[in-house]
């Protein structure tokens, strides 16, 4: 769970990477890069999610 | 794949220009004195020595390992790069000039001013996670971040954005307006910043008691408002020289374009205390003095990405909502999702760093410029940001990054330092430990 959302945020990177080689349409261009920004913050609300410490502690 | 390929000469520059920004960069240095007094100053009296020593000490070893190593991967001195081939294009993803600043004399001013401005960039880089790892960060642990930052992270991301790599490049590439812009550094520098303090306050964990198991979070303000707040004066000055001296070397912006900069840049960020002021002002029935320096600096950081561009109402507007989101955003990190960060850099270099970036995309004149912008956030929140948090996780296990529970109830002075930055005051008892 920790790891896991910093796994997935490297997916979002290259989504938006293969927007730039696939598509030569602008439009859809933004439409794939907004997508994998989507996928990067879906993998950074897991990361937050799997860093929050039981209350009372102090050390991860 | 992997090929190198001559790097393209930076355009001439006129010895006036070349003053003026010279001039500019020797002025900057006043937002890192800035960043340093906010830092102690918003952690605890008894770690104040030791968080200003760690300022001085992180810029003296960015600065040494940028020059031995760092400057050479930016590639800011010309020579090589390093070029992958992809889809058609070449995609410049590292710069291989000299070691050591070989050749730094010889190089064009432009050239030079670029290095200076990288090695200033890197200071303040620095700096930023070291104010959200107060009362609990080793100094050693502090400068090894800082070796990692200065060696690897900043070199990667100044080579993609400054120095002809392949964010700068996407326009010329897949006509995205003009390539990914930042002059100023929100994005090198501030949203790196911003990244690495999450990176690092995930690692190190809170500050003993703040997260009790019962109850709210513990209230642990910042021990001297007036450092903060004079912090937060010196910060415009050293911003006002930045964001000229980005606008000249980064974007080649004219002469005539630079008074507009700096009072877009005071505007954005006087939208922003504005904004801070009347938000802080309506939750708590007062405006808070730490949360307003806050959304100051907030204020400055999205002018960085956005000065150069925005039209000033537009750098109002930018100011507003950087100061709206501020303390709403500091709130829900440490209520809702138990991050502690006592210097509030996740927020105020972080997310103001990325809407700077944002916005700058609406404002900029070339068609095409949102696309670059989200593209550039999409490399640092996707590549950049799991680099750093691997890199300080592998560092934790060799320089544990956090004190050990004595060090961090005596204080990080005397632990540290072995001395107090007040030795003629009574340290009061910390109340937080329940």
């Amino acid at each position: 769970m920790k790891y896991a959302g910093l796994f997935v945020m490297p997916a979002g990177f290259f989504l938006t990477l293969a927007a730039l080689a696939l598509f030569p349409d602008p439009g859809r261009r933004l439409a794939f890069v907004l997508c994998g920004l989507a996928v990067e913050a879906m993998g950074l609300g897991v990361a937050i999610r799997g860093h929050m410490l039981p209350r009372g502690t102090s050390h991860p | 794949m992997s090929a190198t390929a001559p790097m393209v000469p930076a355009p001439a520059m006129s010895d006036a220009v070349f003053a003026l920004a010279l001039a500019l960069l020797l002025l900057a240095p006043m937002a890192i004195a800035g960043v340093a007094l906010i830092n102690a100053g918003l952690g605890r009296s008894r770690s104040a020595a030791q968080a200003m020593l760690g300022n001085l000490a992180l810029v003296a070893v960015s600065a040494i390992v940028f020059a031995f190593v760092g400057a050479s991967f930016t590639g800011s001195l010309g020579t090589t790069e390093v070029i992958l081939h992809a889809a058609g294009k070449g995609w410049s993803v590292l710069g291989l000039g000299p070691f050591l600043l070989h050749r730094l004399g010889a190089s064009s001013p432009q050239a030079q001013l670029a290095v200076l401005f990288e090695f200033l960039a890197v200071a303040m880089l620095v700096q930023l996670p070291w104010g959200s790892g107060a009362d609990r960060w080793r100094l050693a642990a502090g400068c090894a971040s800082a070796v990692v930052l200065a060696a690897i992270v900043f070199p990667l991301a100044a080579h993609w954005i400054w120095a002809g790599g392949w964010l700068a490049a996407l326009g010329a590439n897949f006509s995205a307006g003009a390539g990914f812009i930042d002059a100023g550094g929100a994005a090198t520098v501030h949203v790196i910043g911003g990244l690495s303090a999450l990176a690092m306050v995930w690692i190190a964990g809170p500050r003993r008691g703040k997260f009790p198991k019962e109850g709210l979070s513990t209230a642990m303000p910042g021990h001297n408002a007036i450092y903060v707040l004079f912090g937060c004066l010196l910060a415009l000055v050293g911003w006002l020289a930045w964001n000229l001296a980005g606008a000249i070397v980064w974007i080649h912006a004219p002469l005539a374009a630079l008074p507009g900069t700096a009072i877009n840049t005071l505007l954005t960020a006087s939208g922003a205390l504005a904004a801070t002021f009347s938000v802080t002002r309506f939750r708590f029935g007062k405006p808070d003095a730490s949360l307003c320096a806050n959304g100051w600096l907030a204020g400055l950081v999205a002018s960085s990405a956005s000065a150069a561009f925005a039209s000033p109402v537009g750098s109002l507007f930018i100011g507003a909502v950087a100061g709206v989101f501020t303390p709403l955003l500091v709130e829900v990190l440490e209520l809702a999702l138990s991050v502690d960060d006592p210097t509030g850099a996740i927020t105020v270099h972080g997310a103001a760093g990325l809407w700077g970036l944002i916005a700058a995309g609406f404002f900029a004149p070339q068609a095409g410029q949102l696309l670059a912008q989200l593209i550039g956030i999409a490399a640092l929140l996707g590549f950049i940001f799991p680099l750093i948090y691997l890199l300080f996780a592998v560092l934790n296990r060799f320089i544990p990054f956090r004190v050990d529970p004595d060090g961090e109830r005596m204080g990080m002075d005397l632990h540290e330092i072995g001395g107090g930055a007040y030795p003629e005051f009574v340290i009061h008892r910390d109340e937080s430990y329940r």
